[in-house]
């Protein structure tokens, strides 16, 4: 694609114009509830050509912010490994089929009755048809869904959307409007050159290739990297690697994200996946930003006030459309009606490739500069209205989940819940179960709608949502509530959960889960009232079996448990504490797991050797000044000769 | 003086009688009131800190049930951890030498279900008699409360009351001796 290059600003400049309208609009719109997605878009909208005109090149910008979409499809590739995405087969090759060739045709089929040509309208309906990836996942990542069945759903077809863009890459040329050729249509891709059998050939060695180097090279590689111990060279192997995957792909004519998802399926179960991960997270968040800032500013305003009603009539019939089709799929897919309700209206936007396919549309005489305008505003305008539709869409499935029990059948609990449970997984589970057990009242946040069905079938108090939402949290009773049990899977959404519950309901006492150190000690420092790490205790205790199968005394084994926990208890306050004073130190051991762990073996090193060694019950004073009493005759007569180690 | 009272109920929320004798000493200037199941859930008595509180304190006061004429486990476990040779006892052991030593006991039955056997309360305590005296502590005669199970608000009243005197007695009594100076 060639821009015309506009007055653009400086890359200093605008960098710092796409960060400043970053840091105003996201958090504005996440104060409101609306994700962070919708704050993008009206900070892109806002220094857009039709904003404040700082970013005259929206397109261009896109463009580059497409490595975004790349390396988040990258990190959920990460995520899943093959064994995982074999049991969504069915979800991903058949929804997301049905779902991908009946929009098509419903598109199709309603843009004839607009009176465009056939292949026009096919074409329309093809670049419709797609989703978008980035917004959906971003959007599920945040409230918390993505692990629901609607959750996985929705990822299972937007999977096959990605896929489908290879075919469509194909059949697009094939729906040209006026067969002259034109001098434009070879410059778009590599792939419309070739003739089919090497097109399909390259695409099979790309992908074969990708999987063999993962397998073989890559593990080695990261290896060596990790040993040269600097963390920029292993971020830059990392980068390096998603995006020469994703040339690779272009190359051949696949998508780069599909290509990037592949390389990350086959480093899932990699041991270097978890510091993949956290060395990337930063510029799939920022690129991702930027790129849905583009998508903002490319809303063409002067298009949509030339004639708003037509525009939003389109849109809200795209939406309609894209949402019906899908609720309907997953409805004959066997999923709940409010699932199938929720993932077809958060799948109801136009996709970033749409962008994409328009253009190249363009390129290959298959649509008019006219109506690709139009589409592209469509699809712009579909993205911005998903934050709302998603809100509204969770509104829809919590309204249809089944109510609580009828009046004839008792609730097992009566009376104003003392206790608040956010999360109710395997963790919260455990807590809500033990406090029933002892006649507590408690009152459950869960946003998995399996889960919550489950438990108001058993008729207890439960409510479906985000567990940060505060209006959820005044339904479920936080405001009568003595304490509030964090219990969710996600470190940055409990750390957030404190901060809301601490301001809203000050009065709550906060008991949280700590997903590891470093998590304890961020929430230490949010001053919770008490914290367990949610995989200590059962690393100890199968410690203390491990030495009663050594031999050990089951007693003693005890023992030796319950002081390493205290023993590890204090280590946690000494090590908060050193770190409150030094906060440079705590933010390093915070970015870097190794030296963390570090400091802890070489407290280990010189604790255990003074004072945290079992001495209860020990005789060897007393047999040293019976000894001294005897006289040297008796030496051979004491069990024990030592001396208490910690007299070493 | 400074009286260290610990106190040992393994469901103090089931004990009207303990209960009402703590409540009667909570607040006192110089007593200093540790629960021991409070502090030691698990059975896990912190050595340390116990040694250095009971070297700070002047006087020991032990409170708890009569539980098959002995005391709660964790007294037991206490005693067997805290008083170790060489500080309670032993050629240099002194850190209780010189302090008294009150055995504060609610017991569940009458006193005359104690005389029926021919024995008396202080014979079964005298396991706790010979360790006080191992550590050259100061038996006190102790504070007994007979029918925990079936006394009344007025009598509970009066045994508080009198358990009161016995402690502030302990905390207002000079030191018999200079507190000792542990090695």
């Amino acid at each position: 694609m060639v821009h015309p290059a506009p007055a653009a600003l400086d890359p200093l400049t605008l960098a710092f114009v796409f960060l400043a309208a970053t840091v105003i609009a996201v958090p504005l719109a996440k104060r409101f509830g609306f994700g962070s997605v919708l704050g993008y878009l009206i900070a892109g909208a806002a220094i857009g050509p039709f904003g404040l005109g700082l970013l005259s090149d929206p397109e261009g910008a896109m463009h580059a912010a497409e490595i975004g979409v790349v390396i988040m499809l990258f990190l959920i590739g990460l995520e899943l490994r093959a064994d995982i995405l074999w049991r969504l087969r069915t979800a991903i090759l058949g929804m997301g089929g049905a779902q991908v060739t009946l929009t098509s045709a419903a598109g199709a089929g309603l843009g004839m009755m607009l009176g465009l040509d056939w292949r026009m309208a096919l074409a329309v309906g093809l670049i419709l048809a797609l989703s978008s990836t980035a917004i959906v996942l971003q959007s599920l990542r945040e409230k918390g869904l993505a692990n629901t069945d609607a959750g996985r759903g929705a990822f299972s077809v937007l999977l096959f959307q990605d896929m489908a863009i290879i075919p469509m890459l194909a059949l697009l040329p094939l729906l040209e409007l006026a067969p002259a050729a034109q001098a434009g249509a070879t410059e778009a891709s590599g792939l419309a050159t070739w003739p089919a059998w090497a097109r399909a050939l390259a695409v099979i060695g790309a992908v074969a290739g990708i999987v063999l180097a993962g397998r073989l090279a890559l593990r080695p590689l990261f290896r060596i990297m990790a040993n040269t111990r600097l963390q920029e060279v292993f971020t830059a192997f990392v980068l390096a690697i998603v995006i020469g995957v994703a040339l690779l792909m272009q190359a051949v004519g696949l998508s780069a994200a599909l290509g990037a998802f592949v390389a990350g399926v086959v480093l899932a179960d990699s041991e270097f996946r978890h510091e993949i991960e956290s060395d990337i997270e930063p510029f799939r968040g920022l690129l991702m930003g930027v790129f849905f800032i583009a998508v903002g500013a490319a809303i063409n305003f002067a298009l949509l006030l030339s004639q708003p009603l037509m525009i939003a009539a389109l849109t809200l019939g795209v939406i309609a459309v894209k949402a019906l089709v899908l609720a309907l799929v997953a409805r004959a897919f066997g999923h709940r009606r409010g699932d199938s309700a929720f993932m077809g209206l958060a799948l109801a936007q136009g996709g970033e490739f749409a962008f994409v396919l328009v253009t190249f549309a363009v390129s290959q005489q298959v649509l008019t500069d006219a109506i690709a305008g139009i589409v592209t505003l469509i699809v712009a305008l579909t993205m911005v209205a998903t934050p709302l539709l998603i809100i509204a869409a969770e509104r829809l499935m919590e309204a249809w989940l089944p109510a609580k029990r009828g009046a004839g059948e008792p609730e097992i609990e009566a009376g104003e819940p003392e206790v608040l449970i956010a999360g109710f997984g395997r963790f919260g589970q455990t807590v809500g179960r033990m406090l029933g057990a002892n006649g507590v009242a408690t009152s459950v946040i869960e946003h998995d709608a399996d889960q919550v069905e489950l438990l108001r079938g058993f008729g207890r108090k439960v409510n479906y949502g985000d567990a940060t939402r505060v209006d959820l949290l005044r339904l479920a009773g936080a405001e009568h509530a003595k304490l509030l049990v964090i219990a969710i899977d996600d470190r940055e959404k409990t750390l957030g959960l404190v901060e809301t519950a601490r301001s809203h309901f000050p009065h709550l006492k906060i008991l949280a889960r700590a997903y590891d150190r470093r998590h304890a000690y961020e929430l230490m420092r949010a001053e919770v009232d008490a914290l367990e790490r949610e995989v200590f205790e059962g690393g100890l205790r199968l410690g203390v079996s491990a030495l009663k199968l050594l031999g050990h005394g089951a007693h003693r084994a005890e023992r030796a448990g319950r002081l390493f926990r205290r023993y590890d208890e204090r280590v946690l306050q000494e090590m908060n504490a050193h770190w409150d004073k030094d906060f440079k130190s705590y933010q390093r051991a915070v970015r870097d797991h190794t030296a963390l762990f570090e400091d802890l073996m070489r407290n280990d090193v010189q604790n255990l050797r003074t004072g945290y060694q079992d001495t209860a019950w020990d005789t060897a004073s007393m047999d040293a000044e019976a000894q001294a009493e005897k006289g040297p005759i008796a030496v051979g007569f004491s069990a024990k000769g030592g001396v208490k180690p910690s007299d070493v | 003086m400074n009286v260290l009272v610990l106190v040992a109920h393994p469901a103090s929320d089931r004990s009207r009688a303990n209960r009402a004798l703590r409540e009667a000493i909570t607040g006192l200037e110089g007593v200093d009131i540790h629960d021991l199941y409070e502090a030691y859930p698990d059975m896990m008595v912190d050595v340390e800190t116990e040694q250095s509180r009971l070297r700070a304190a002047q006087a020991l006061v032990v409170q708890h049930p009569f539980y098959w004429y002995s005391a709660p486990a964790l007294v037991k476990e206490w005693l067997d951890l805290v008083l170790t040779h060489g500080f309670a006892y032993g050629g240099h052991g002194n850190a209780l030498a010189g302090k008294p030593w009150l055995q504060a006991i609610t017991l569940g039955g009458p006193e005359a279900s104690y005389l029926r056997t021919g024995r008396r309360v202080d014979d079964f305590l005298l396991p706790f008699q010979a360790s006080a005296e191992l550590c050259q502590a100061i038996w006190q005669p102790p504070f007994t409360l007979h029918g925990a199970h079936a006394i009344d608000e007025r009598e509970l009243a009066g045994a508080a009351l009198s358990y009161r005197a016995r402690v502030l007695g302990l905390a207002q009594a000079k030191a018999a001796r200079p507190p000792a100076v542990s090695s």
